[in-house]
């Protein structure tokens, strides 16, 4: 990227599971987009480029709500839970080019009063990465939701590798033990040991029900602009140093892959830390997708923070936890705040570079990486930097 | 419990499910190159040629991997007894997603090795599964 663009403002609202609670989607994507334009100091109308998350809202009915009159630039990046970091980057390249000023990034989900995560994918053939060919090749024989994808992938990780139950429950339990110090996370309050990880019922065997992301209701947002511009704004601005996507091959189909663990990630990781100018080692702190255990040690793996094969024993004897080598997921992840599209940790990822993390702050923190997954592994990654 | 999902019978997907409802197992294989493919494509991601034939299969492979689908996330299958997906790739080289019909999950094994057999799920459509071979 020629110029670097900066993360200037974040906003959330309350992440809940709360039956007397029901957002709507664009209620949450709206709520969240007041608060990081607020967060910023910009007003509404400031904004002229917006990036709407797949499938959950428009540019059309953002704009109309917030009075943004004169939009700029507007796209939407079809990668799934990969698709906020990624516009991380889209925003970057829009940004850089002056095409657009302040671009507004809104995510989220009801996806628990609303269509529940675990109905969406079944339901609807044409919301499958894939379509058609799941459709046909998939769901006729039983594998028809994304934990069923994926403990396909861990088991062949288990066993090429030896990664065991408990590695991945060292991760699940890394991520609650964060959340128990983030007053926003849906599972603060309630810990939960590797005895319990191991004790939860079979959901996709190898998986259990404590490698599953959580369904919550709740919303995110970002606002980026110029490096320039970010200095004149409220707060401490977040450089984004380099950002790449990535897609295994081929991406629309899970099993005929040559090589069974390549993902997104794999590609894209070495192109955003050679943008940065920095290696997996120089993180503080990596803020990974997590929609399954699995998936979190897998993208450590491909993205160069270990060997493939290696994952298992990473993330082992509280390494990813605060306090260790790499925290992962400081704020409890999708695993333990809430399932906010992955939006969450962008917003984590600045809270912790501003120095605004609370008792959760990873100490003289000043790069991180957060990556988002979806869609049957496509892949997407930022660096990103204290101002 | 809504109807069980069955594949769309059109374009490539109704020309592979064809030669499986004569208990034909045929995956793609490049006219230009000769690579085998499964799942159907219009080109060969090898080479890019858009001719090819479908070639009898061996209906000999191994199982590559394999889940427990403990709790169905669809509402046209129970829980109990649970789904059991398995991938498989046959001697060509090509995988496919399908199940063992003969094989507890307990017995599974990656690198267990299967050969064809055919599930006249309806009049029209059959579904290509497998069952343990010495």
């Amino acid at each position: 990227m020629t110029a670097q663009a900066c993360i200037v403002g974040i906003g959330e609202t309350r992440y809940a599971r709360d039956k007397s609670w029901s957002p709507t989607t664009l209620a949450l994507h709206l709520d969240a987009a007041v608060r990081a334009i607020e967060d910023a100091g910009l007003a509404m109308r400031d904004i002229d480029g917006l990036l709407p998350f797949p499938g959950l809202s428009s540019a059309e009915e953002i704009a109309a709500n917030l009075g943004i009159s004169e939009l700029r630039f507007t796209s939407t990046v079809h990668l799934g839970g990969a698709s906020p970091v990624a516009s991380l980057l889209h925003a970057s390249l829009a940004i850089g080019a002056g095409v657009a000023q302040h671009v507004l990034i809104p995510a989220g989900w009801a996806g628990y009063s609303g269509v529940r995560a675990r109905q969406t994918v079944s339901m609807e053939v044409q919301s499958l990465p894939g379509g058609g060919i799941a459709r046909d090749f998939y769901i006729p024989y039983g594998l028809t939701a994304p934990p069923q994808w994926y403990a396909l992938m861990a088991r062949r990780h288990m066993a090429e590798f030896g990664t065991t139950p408990e590695q991945l429950g060292a991760i699940a339990v890394a991520m609650r033990r964060h959340a128990q110090a983030n007053p926003n996370a849906v599972m603060r309050g309630r810990p939960m040991t590797l005895a319990d990880y191991l004790a939860s019922p079979m959901i996709a065997d190898p998986y259990r029900l404590l490698d599953c992301c959580l369904e919550t209701d709740g919303g995110a947002a970002l606002v980026v602009t110029s490096e320039e511009r970010a200095r004149d704004l409220a707060k401490r601005p977040v450089r984004i140093l380099g950002a790449a996507v990535g897609q295994p091959h081929p991406a629309d189909e899970i099993v005929s892959r040559k090589d069974w663990f390549q993902i997104g990630l794999t590609s894209a990781a070495p192109r955003a830390f050679g943008q940065a100018g920095v290696r997996p080692s120089d993180a503080d702190f990596a803020q990974i997708y997590d929609c399954f255990t699995f998936e979190v040690l897998q993208q450590i793996e491909e993205a160069g923070f270990c060997k493939r094969g290696e994952g298992g024993a990473f993330v082992a004897g509280g390494r990813i936890e605060l306090g260790g080598e790499l925290p992962i997921n400081t704020h409890g992840g999708l695993l333990s705040e809430a399932h906010v599209v992955g939006m969450n940790h962008v917003v984590e990822a600045v809270r912790q570079l501003r120095g605004e993390a609370g008792e959760r702050q990873v100490a003289g923190a000043e790069l991180g990486v957060v990556t988002g997954f979806g869609d049957f592994g496509d892949g997407s990654i930022a660096v990103l930097g204290r101002a | 419990m809504s109807a069980r999902p069955l594949p769309q019978l059109t374009g490539l997907s109704a020309e592979f499910y064809g030669f499986c409802k004569r208990h034909e197992l045929r995956f793609q294989r490049c006219a230009a190159c000769a690579t085998w493919r499964h799942v159907p494509r219009e080109r060969c991601a090898a080479c890019g040629a858009a001719e090819f034939r479908w070639e009898p299969s061996s209906g000999r492979g191994r199982v590559y991997t394999w889940i427990v689908a403990n709790r169905s996330m669809h509402p046209a299958f129970a829980s109990d007894p649970p789904q059991v997906p398995v991938v498989v790739e046959m001697d060509e080289g090509v995988r496919l997603v399908t199940q063992v019909v003969d094989c507890p999950p307990e017995e599974l094994a990656i690198g267990l090795p299967v050969e064809v057999v055919y599930d006249d799920v309806t009049a029209d459509v059959t579904l290509p599964k497998f069952r343990r071979r010495a």
